[in-house]
């Protein structure tokens, strides 16, 4: 008796230590946010030590790599915000058509071939994208505009915005596609066409699950690196003319790996206040994406 | 009556305009596709041959080769798969098996999905501060396979989650019925019968990390590494090695975007042709994923 019941207990230690070991596998991503937090929050501090918070903020340069230096974070999210912009005008329009199409006109055989096809975009690696803009795309816009330097933003952009079609189309199409046939045979039977179905009953009806995909690709687009690390520049400055080299945020970092930067140089410390910035606004926007997204599940769901 | 009926003609005119416009749309992304696929191979194609796969980078473009980049992106990502594989279906089975309605659970949740948007160039910056400079890794293979298995931990756990999902109640509740604790059921039932679909996100998982460049660019691998990893196996005893984890290293995608940002020709072609070999790594992997996702939908019906 006494045998079995130490077993019995041995075995619910056993049970215990298992449920105790995958807890802390889960909480393990809570500590690489503390992680991420703590390190960005640290070596930030450490840079505002030596920058006013206001230089940093109101500065119209960035040049902390020259003898001159200036720490204006505004040039270099003058670049990040031109390139996403650009980036958005092409995926925000091609992926919505796209997704309303799939989701509304297309027949099961094209969805299920292409669906699978527009994954693979997002699996070419962005490096291969950031080739592709500089060597191909820049080269090609040349031709029509004489004036684009061979490091812009418009290149970058526009690669970029393709490389993004997928999420904003493939989020977008879940959405509508959450959306209650009853509604659309309703519309259906008096009498409208498949396009004011699209637009008036299944859009209205998924708005936020797609401004949730919205803001998802934008949020990608701000912190894509390679592409604009390779084809748009390491010229920060505060314009939003396409044509000419700019540095984006992402891409100073990259800039600052590459060289031997010692540590504990306010060199090396901007890239984690870079990195900061960064960081909040990505969150923003990814926070912001959830909550829509929750929205929209808790209505249709 | 004439009225509605011109009313009802522009109305289904709209509707052929709109599907004309989404076929083109969607079909935008794969005309690209192919044209960047076509100028890759064009350009790069002529490149690829046994030389620049077992060369070292060099100085002149038409000596130059990829080996220590192909061998430091396996052996990174064997070691990212290594320990992301295991943490990751953890972490998974405790939110979808263990984990009880709570504030904390829920936090957890929310936590993995704003961690799968974080850019990768900010896990660099972690990876930077905590394994090569805390952890005094330096920068080497461990470092970077630690760094991106932060990048891949949060992919893996949704889809594992996922997978895991898709399992029915039904074969759970059996297994109780025959006497089985939780964690038997978990173990003997649950996971394998989940396991196809893991794999697929897991692979999935693997293929984008395989093409990520700024994380291990950011905690500082090396762009010209001429030397390999100390091999893991050797003939002398202990006959295990474990010393290429602490050296030096490159991957694939830093290569060529060393290569990319030369001006002289010869040095795009060579980042033509490693983006063929990269590409045909990645996009195999991505397929494998999709197969093994549809041969278990097809085969398994619960």
């Amino acid at each position: 008796m006494a045998r079995r019941v130490t077993r019995k207990g041995l075995r619910r230690a056993k049970v215990k230590l298992i449920e105790g070991a995958l807890f802390l596998s889960a909480l393990f991503s809570v500590l690489v946010t503390a992680g991420i937090v703590a390190v960005l929050f640290f070596e930030t501090a450490e840079f505002f030590k030596e920058v006013p918070i206001l230089d940093f903020l109101t500065d119209s340069q960035w040049t902390p790599l020259f003898a001159d230096k200036h720490f204006g974070i505004l040039s270099l999210f003058a670049g990040t915000f031109l390139t996403t912009a650009i980036a958005m005008a092409v995926a925000l329009p091609i992926g919505l058509i796209s997704a309303i199409y799939l989701s509304e006109y297309a027949s099961l055989g094209v969805r299920s071939t292409i669906k699978p096809a527009l994954e693979v975009l997002a699996a070419v690696p962005t490096v291969v994208y950031g080739y592709f803009a500089l060597l191909f795309v820049t080269p090609l816009l040349q031709r029509l505009i004489p004036d684009l330097s061979g490091f812009n933003s418009l290149s970058p952009g526009i690669v970029m915005g393709i490389m993004i079609i997928p999420i904003v189309s493939s989020l977008s199409e879940d959405a509508m596609h959450a959306i209650p046939m009853s509604l659309r045979e309703g519309a259906l039977a008096l009498g409208a066409t498949r396009f004011q179905v699209a637009t008036r009953v299944v859009l209205p009806g998924a708005l936020s699950g797609v401004a949730a995909s919205f803001i998802l690709g934008i949020s990608r687009a701000v912190g894509e690196t390679m592409v604009v690390a390779i084809a748009a520049g390491q010229q920060p400055r505060l314009t939003l003319n396409p044509l000419v080299p700019i540095e984006t945020v992402t891409a100073y970092i990259v800039q600052v790996s590459l060289g031997d930067t010692p540590t504990g140089t306010i060199e090396f410390k901007t890239i984690f206040a870079a990195g900061m910035s960064l960081f909040v606004v990505t969150f923003v926007l990814n926070i912001f994406s959830y909550l829509l997204k929750r929205r929209f599940r808790e209505v249709y769901e | 009556m004439n009225k509605t009926a011109r009313i009802n003609r522009i109305n289904r005119l709209y509707d052929r305009l709109f599907a004309a416009a989404g076929l083109l749309a969607t079909l935008v992304g794969l005309a690209v596709l192919l044209v960047l696929l076509m100028d890759v191979l064009f350009d790069g194609a002529s490149r690829l041959n046994y030389q620049f796969l077992t060369s070292y980078p060099s100085r002149k473009p038409e000596e130059a080769g990829i080996l220590s980049a192909w061998v430091g992106t396996v052996w990174v990502m064997a070691l990212t798969g290594l320990i992301a594989f295991p943490l990751g279906v953890a972490a998974a089975t405790y939110l979808e098996e263990y984990g009880r309605k709570s504030r904390l659970n829920e936090f957890i949740e929310i936590n993995i999905a704003n961690l799968a948007g974080v850019p990768s160039i900010i896990y660099g910056l972690l990876g930077l501060e905590l394994f090569v400079r805390l952890l005094g890794l330096q920068r080497s293979v461990l470092a970077g396979a630690l760094t991106l298995t932060l990048v891949v931990l949060p992919v893996v756990i949704i889809s594992t989650r996922e997978a895991l999902r898709a399992v029915p109640q039904s074969i759970r509740e059996a297994s109780y019925a025959l006497g089985a604790d939780k964690w038997q059921t978990v173990r003997e039932q649950v996971i394998p019968a989940a396991m196809p679909g893991i794999m697929s996100g897991v692979i999935l998982a693997m293929s984008r990390a395989i093409g990520e460049s700024a994380p291990l660019i950011t905690i500082g691998a090396l762009t010209y590494i001429a030397f390999l990893p100390t091999s893991p196996i050797s003939t002398e005893f202990p006959f295990i090695s474990l010393k290429g984890l602490f050296e030096d290293f490159t991957v694939l995608p830093i290569q060529i975007f060393n290569w990319v940002s030369r001006p002289q020709k010869g040095f795009s072609e060579n980042s033509a042709a490693g983006i063929i070999v990269l590409l045909a790594i990645a996009l195999f992997m991505n397929g494998l994923a999709i197969f093994l996702r549809r041969r278990f939908a097809k085969r398994v019906r619960w």
